[in-house]
């Protein structure tokens, strides 16, 4: 018996199919996500009402209703691009993709604004107090996350219009999503911890 | 593609060997080369950690000794310990996975190469990093050197008020960046042995060796990033003013500790899975038997994966816990012990009746299986709460986890070491020198750490850079140092065979132990692309199908 026929044995199962390196990867990435944002969510709660001075919660913050409308509907048009990739429906693509940056771009545009309020307004700054060390950098590292995500969605815009997208990128598309519609999970529990538990 | 190379070809052709050589390192994204950089990389960094440790047992030696300052000895601690486990353990680890799970699946490299030498380089530059410290820190206020702050750095030690100049940022930034190669490689190992596995290599088939990988993997994932949460508050506390772990405005020290072993106790079975790993490869080969319980020992590792994700704060039972946290943290650090008993019997199963060859990988499992037995035993003793008030930040709780980190660890990476070199190297090391490693190596452990048990009994804490006559710990320090006579003089016959066996070893061939994992199946050192036809598989020991056609294992799976 030769080396090759032992290594491929004649009874061979036909349908080898194994999940697609890409998928496995961000499934990856998110629970690591998941674990870092975890702890800053865990130092937000344990921080909650102890810190020393003002200003506190209750005071100066307000509740993001259009921000938080605006980051969550991103999640339902990017959906609707997806589906219109997948048709191959390159117009339906175009309109729901830039829908879903324009929303992301609103989103940061109104938390800049607030953060803007906060320290000109009651002068809330990182090293106010323990609320503000807490929803800075709870808030910030969100954020920043957004920031990434817009970062690739207008990436994947830029090449869209510049012809380069194929059908076979199909599968990245669909990443791309799962990273945002993580980004807006995320939004969820720091909207609840923040401005729902916080205050 | 073709023109282009064409008009490289002339222009590298012109530099000298050694720049060619070099050159090929920086750009490879070939996992093999990679692998051999991190353990190379690693093993460097070894022999600096070990140099710090040597220092520091030459101060301990004899009672009031003045060999360094108390300043410089907790630069030395800190040092040792930072690298021994970030720039030692975790790139050895990443190198063998990388190394070996692409040959052992049938692959043709990792699923994301250019990630994979990211990761490396991330690694690389956050340990130059952390050396750079010695001379950049003081920066231009002139304070500081080196880290000096132990390798957990408690708060408030790093608060910018008892941390000044920037030695505790450069602890950070280069456990942030490693951290971040640690991260992308443990991502690249998972969708590596999940998607690139060649035909017929069902889950249930994959060598334990991979499945290790994949547990250590997912704890990395789980582990590492809340210790970049931890750093990048660090951080912010100390250049933006913020208060996490200001006690002054309210912040807790106790978080700290709370974040920091989250992800510190995860991180020690981060180290210790790639150690079995090894063990679960070598021991069946040179017993001549197929693994006893292979799902048990995948269950096992499993579940040592999840329980050791809420052990985490038995290091803080001195802290004043109350007393539902004593007993769920104790009774989690028992639950430990059931499957890594699991584990050790199911090795010895193996070992039992098995016709046992005493070559140097060998040894050393036989030397990691009896002191990680009492590395267990001592840890189980520290998790019990009223013991650990007694013996914590003691010489016996330095005792416990050089047992398992060198006694268990290392022990079981020599193993691996000693093991697959042929197959990277094509040739075998020296199996004189290796015996000789080993009794060295085991004689000089064994003196070295096994008084500092006592040493600890006797009331010795750890961490000082001194202590007086007549408190009966001298004996004690006196044979720890010398042991470390012994320990290095098994290192030397390591670091002497790798180098010469590289030249002037005999060739090792395809196959040197008569094993039956995928690796075996190509050339020693493999190709580039591995395999030239990617190999199908039918059970968990193809190469044992491969030489018993008569006997086929998968007549029985």
């Amino acid at each position: 018996m030769t080396k090759a026929d032992a290594l491929n044995p004649p009874v061979e199962p036909d349908d080898w199919r194994l999940p697609s390196r890409g998928v496995v990867a961000v499934v990856c990435l998110i629970v690591t996500e998941t674990a870092l944002f975890a702890i800053f969510v865990v130092a937000y709660l344990y921080y909650i009402g102890k810190s020393l001075g003002g200003p506190y919660p209750s005071e100066v913050l307000e509740t993001p209703v259009i921000a938080t409308i605006c980051l969550l509907s991103s999640s339902l048009t990017i959906i609707l691009a997806e589906r219109a990739f997948e048709r191959a429906n390159a117009g339906g693509f175009r309109l729901w993709w830039a829908g879903t940056i324009v929303l992301g771009a609103v989103f940061l545009a109104l938390t800049a604004m607030e953060w803007f309020r906060l320290l000109t307004g009651p002068r809330l700054t990182i090293s106010a107090n323990l609320f503000g060390t807490t929803f800075y950098s709870l808030v910030g590292l969100h954020a920043s996350h957004v920031i990434v995500g817009l970062t690739l969605l207008t990436l994947t815009m830029i090449l869209f219009l510049l012809r380069r997208v194929r059908p076979a990128h199909g599968e990245r598309i669909k990443l791309i999503s799962w990273y945002w519609h993580f980004v807006d999970a995320v939004w969820v529990v720091v909207f609840t911890v923040v401005y729902v538990i916080g205050r | 593609m073709a023109a282009r190379e064409i008009a490289l070809t002339p222009r590298i052709g012109r530099l000298p060997a050694v720049a060619i050589r070099l050159h090929d390192l920086v750009v490879t994204t070939d996992h093999k080369k990679l692998g051999l950089m991190y353990i190379g990389a690693g093993l460097v960094f070894f022999v600096i950690a070990g140099s710090l440790a040597s220092v520091m047992r030459l101060q301990l030696a004899a009672p009031n000794n003045g060999a360094v300052s108390p300043q410089v000895f907790n630069r030395l601690f800190t040092m040792h310990g930072t690298t021994m486990v970030f720039l030692v353990g975790m790139p050895i680890i990443a190198g063998m996975m990388n190394y070996l799970v692409p040959l052992m699946i049938g692959a043709r490299d990792m699923a994301f190469p250019r990630l994979n030498a990211f990761g490396f380089w991330m690694f690389f530059f956050g340990g130059l990093l952390l050396y750079l410290s010695y001379l950049a820190a003081p920066g231009i206020t002139g304070a500081g050197s080196a880290p000096d702050v132990g390798w957990f750095a408690y708060s408030p030690l790093t608060a910018r008020a008892f941390s000044r100049g920037h030695s505790t940022d450069y602890w950070t930034l280069s456990l942030l960046l490693s951290g971040v190669g640690s991260i992308v490689s443990a991502i690249n190992v998972i969708a590596t042995a999940v998607s690139l596995r060649c035909k017929g290599m069902t889950m249930m088939r994959l060598p334990l060796f991979v499945w290790l990988s994949i547990v250590t993997s997912f704890m990395i994932l789980l582990a590492l990033s809340p210790l970049s949460a931890a750093q990048v508050m660090l951080l912010l506390d100390r250049f933006l003013g913020a208060r996490f772990f200001d006690t002054q405005a309210g912040g807790s020290a106790v978080l700290w500790q709370h974040f920091f072993w989250i992800f510190g106790h995860p991180e020690v079975y981060i180290l210790i899975i790639p150690a079995f790993a090894c063990l679960s490869e070598i021991v069946p080969v040179f017993s001549r038997k197929p693994i006893f319980g292979y799902p048990i020992m995948v269950a096992a590792a499993v579940m040592i994966a999840f329980i050791s994700l809420g052990v985490w704060a038995h290091h803080m039972f001195t802290i004043g816990m109350t007393s539902m946290g004593n007993i769920f943290f104790a009774t989690s650090t028992f639950l430990v012990a059931v499957p890594t008993g699991i584990k050790i019997f199911n090795w010895l199963a193996t070992m039992y009746g098995g016709k046992l060859r005493f070559e140097p990988p060998m040894l050393f499992c036989i030397g990691f299986l009896f002191q990680f037995l009492i590395a267990g035993l001592t840890g189980v003793m520290l998790g019990v709460a009223p013991f650990d008030w007694q013996l914590h930040d003691s010489y016996f709780v330095v005792a416990h986890f050089h047992y398992t980190l060198v006694g268990g660890f290392l022990f079981g990476i020599f193993a691996g070491i000693y093991y697959w070199y042929p197959k990277a190297v094509g040739r075998m090391l020296d199996r004189r020198l290796g015996i000789w490693h080993f009794w060295l190596f085991a004689i000089g452990f064994h003196l070295t750490f096994d008084p500092q048990h006592f040493a600890g009994f006797l009331g010795m804490p750890r961490r000082i850079y001194t202590y007086e006559e007549g408190r009966g710990w001298e004996v004690y320090n006196m044979i720890s140092s010398v042991g470390v006579i012994a320990q290095v003089a098994g290192i030397m016959c390591f670091v002497v065979n790798l180098v010469r066996s590289y030249w002037k070893g005999e060739p090792a061939g395809e196959d040197p132990w008569d094993a039956w994992t995928l690796e075996w199946a190509t050339t020693s050192p493999p190709p580039e692309y591995n395999f030239e036809t990617l190999p199908a598989v039918r059970s968990s020991r193809p190469l044992w199908d491969l030489k018993h056609p008569e006997d086929p294992d998968w007549k029985y799976e």
